[in-house]
């Protein structure tokens, strides 16, 4: 690949200087028509391509008359979030403001494309080229753009249900929108990084981010590690030759995956149950262990919370797994065994560097999944129990006390800028491990 | 005789921590299939083996609780966020992967970022929308947002299976004539089957799987989906209702877990896929 490059670019270079240097003399049309382009759809009829031409200047027009009313109010309303009660409701405003900017993308993206074409077709006069036909207009519009016909719909649903509500939270985080600043009744502010620096610096919400931050970590590493490691073990255990019923126990050990985690982390709720669970008056009370007080002491839930997930996720670990294990070449195993190689060498010369090498990105995004497993966290217990000296449970998660704040104690602003440091976390793991992956690379990113 | 005494200690010690496993895998199950039999109702009745068992609490579960409405709403959202996934995401990510348009690279860089950002971190923000638009409250709100958070992700993944089909194949059928249309119908979408079968699953299971902008974006009892009111069943609403809810969980669980076992190397080929493949 790297060897073509080179050779590419000495071959263009060649050429465009080639043409360059007949056609030196004329570069007249493609700087009328690019300029003329100023206003879109002018320079394509001084190209003579009338349909083209008289297209974008309707597009044009009516983008201004369609939205003039929307781009107008949607601009004030950003910058002001309203000034006057009743008429204004500051949110409405912000969503309004944050569709007009959308709206002047696309119309600086068509804009821009309606230069480029006039430059594109002037040049090729220069060049003394043909234009197209208003015919064959028609089937390049119809090449170029079907693909647009085909990303269209899933785009246009994608601006609306997930950039538009990333943008929003992006921005209502540095508002001052809480109970006290609610619309209809009140108007919201622009108040800066004011909610960053709260989160900083005020007492309440610094202690309960790092303490909720740093359950987070504990609790994603500790997780998805464990999920991990056994199911890795188990796979291995699995996977030996002269071992019976392999593909019943595989059956039986991949329920949990099965069974919707929504189920079971509400089972395990109940048997978790301080006072009538069966944990503590089966399991614990059969071995002789007095009552541990799983939904109370936040330790015990902490434990709890990680044996439900590992419950949890192993099974796709192990399944996993199985399918990296069972394409390693036997050979690989008989050449260590003669040359006198342990079970516990052959697992960490062999068997393990593979499953790594195979499954590595998956894992990692077995972490980021524990990041944000808000289920496990708010279904077994909400986030309790409560500790005193912070707002947020003694199992919270960020994701699941950005829930609680949200719809409990309506600190939207608050929420929204913890958010923001949440997906900011994510990007940067997220970019680093998908740098390193295969369809990145092909993609030139 | 040492090599056979190892042989024998090492398949006991792995049998023996297999069973280990079965059994705490197993417990939980069958616990709550124990409880949704037994006679009591609360939780303090609740047993592995049930002495008098009954079904008392699965009727219960059909006549005293919005259960088959709960069910029922779960079965069309998922199939509704299924369909519509399925078309929109084959379109993109044919689109992605056939054809080289102004905006192709940044459009795909921009589902790469948001896929990492998982959606419900913007659920406070769906939430205000929807009840701006009037969304709220409605299932057609919550699977077009469904529908849209599956986008990024799998649009990487149907991009990625529509590279391993020859481009030979698009062109004879255009010297042949066939427009841009038939070519995506007749030609690539028969071959892309499998792909298409595992966002299907995955579309399918995540209204199964969703709680967090289910329970946000759904207020009233009857167009709730199974996991919120199911989790209603547990917490405050409906007081001692521990073994119906158990009945509810195990109505669940049966047939989920069939259609997933007999799909789940589906699901391992979609998720190692989405891994490595981006």
């Amino acid at each position: 690949m790297h060897l073509y490059i080179p050779n590419i670019r000495v071959v263009l270079e060649r050429g465009q200087a080639y043409i360059m240097e007949a056609l030196a003399q004329n570069k007249k049309h493609r700087k009328t028509a690019t300029i003329l382009s100023i206003i879109p759809g002018l320079g394509q009829l001084y190209n003579r391509q009338k349909l083209k031409g008289v297209l974008f200047l309707l597009l044009a027009v009516s983008y201004f008359v369609v939205f003039s009313d929307l781009l107008n109010i949607g601009l004030w309303g950003f910058f002001t979030l309203g000034t006057e009660l009743p008429r204004d409701h500051s949110i409405f405003l912000l969503v309004e403001g944050i569709i007009a900017f959308i709206v002047i993308a696309i119309g600086i993206g068509f804009y821009l494309f309606n230069l480029i074409d006039a430059f594109k077709n002037g040049r090729k006069r220069d060049e003394g080229f043909a234009l197209n036909s208003i015919k064959e207009q028609y089937h390049s519009v119809i090449d170029k753009g079907f693909p647009y016909l085909l990303v269209g719909p899933g785009f246009f649903l994608l601006i609306f249900v997930v950039v538009l509500p990333i943008l929003f939270m992006l921005f209502l985080a540095f508002t001052n929108y809480d109970l006290y600043h609610s619309p209809p009744a009140k108007l919201v502010d622009w108040v800066g990084i004011e909610n960053f620096t709260d989160i900083f610096t005020l007492e309440i919400w610094r202690d309960t981010f790092f303490s909720v931050f740093a359950w987070t970590i504990v609790w994603t590493f500790t997780a998805t590690t464990l999920q991990i490691a056994i199911g890795i073990f188990l796979a291995v255990i699995l996977n030996q030759k002269d071992l019976k019923f392999k593909g019943f126990i595989r059956t039986l050990l991949i329920l949990p995956w099965a069974v919707p985690a929504f189920v079971s982390i509400l089972v395990f709720a109940g048997m978790f149950n301080d006072s009538f669970g069966a944990i503590n008056n089966d399991i614990l009370a059969f071995f002789g262990i007095g009552p541990i007080p799983w939904l109370t002491d936040p330790m015990w839930t902490k434990v709890a919370v990680i044996f439900i997930q590992t419950w949890l996720g192993f099974p796709f670990v192990m399944a996993m797994t199985t399918g990296v294990l069972q394409s390693i070449p036997e050979e690989l195993y008989e050449a260590a065994t003669v040359d006198g190689a342990t079970i516990m060498q052959k697992f960490k010369s062999i068997t393990f560097p593979v499953i790594m090498a195979a499954t590595a990105p998956i894992l990692i995004t077995q972490y980021t999944f524990n990041f944000n497993n808000f289920n496990v966290i708010y279904l077994f217990n909400e986030g309790k129990p409560a500790v005193s000296g912070q707002s947020a449970g003694g199992t919270d998660i960020l994701i699941s006390w950005i829930y609680s704040l949200t719809l409990k104690s309506a600190q939207y602003s608050k929420a929204a800028a913890i958010t923001v440091l949440l997906s900011l976390i994510i990007i940067v793991v997220a970019l680093i491990n998908f740098r390193r992956t295969k369809a990145f690379k092909d993609e030139g990113m | 005789m040492s090599i056979k005494r190892g042989k024998f200690i090492r398949l006991t010690l792995s049998y023996l921590i297999l069973l280990v496993a079965i059994a705490i895998v197993l417990y939980p199950i069958l616990w709550v299939i124990g409880s949704s039999l037994n006679p009591g109702t609360s939780l303090t009745s609740s047993s592995i083996i049930p002495k008098n068992a009954t079904i008392i609490h699965y009727k219960e579960l059909f006549e005293k609780t919005p259960y088959v409405t709960w069910y029922w709403n779960t079965v069309k959202i998922s199939v509704s966020t299924m369909v519509l996934a399925v078309i929109f995401i084959g379109l993109t990510g044919y689109a992605f992967s056939r054809y080289r348009f102004l905006g192709r690279k940044n459009g795909l860089l921009l589902f790469l970022v948001l896929q990492m950002v998982p959606q419900f971190v913007a659920v406070l923000a769906l939430y205000i929308l929807a009840s701006l638009v009037g969304l709220l409250d409605s299932h057609f709100g919550l699977i077009l947002v469904y529908v849209g958070g599956l986008i990024p992700m799998n649009t990487w993944l149907a991009k990625g299976y529509f590279d391993t089909i020859p481009k030979e194949l698009d062109e004879s059928a255009r010297i042949d004539g066939a427009g841009h249309f038939r070519i995506f119908w007749q030609i690539i979408l028969p071959l892309a089957k499998p792909i298409l079968a595992v966002i299907a699953l995955f579309s399918f299971i995540t209204p199964f799987a969703d709680f967090i902008l289910a329970s946000t974006l759904l207020q009233s009892d009857e167009t709730k989906t199974l996991a919120v009111g199911l989790f209603s069943l547990v917490s405050n609403e409906y007081e001692n209702a521990f073994t119906i809810f158990a009945a509810g969980s195990v109505l669940i669980a049966i047939p989920i877990g069939l259609l997933f076992l007999s799909f789940q190397r589906y699901f391992v080929s979609g998720l190692t896929a989405g891994g490595t493949k981006g």
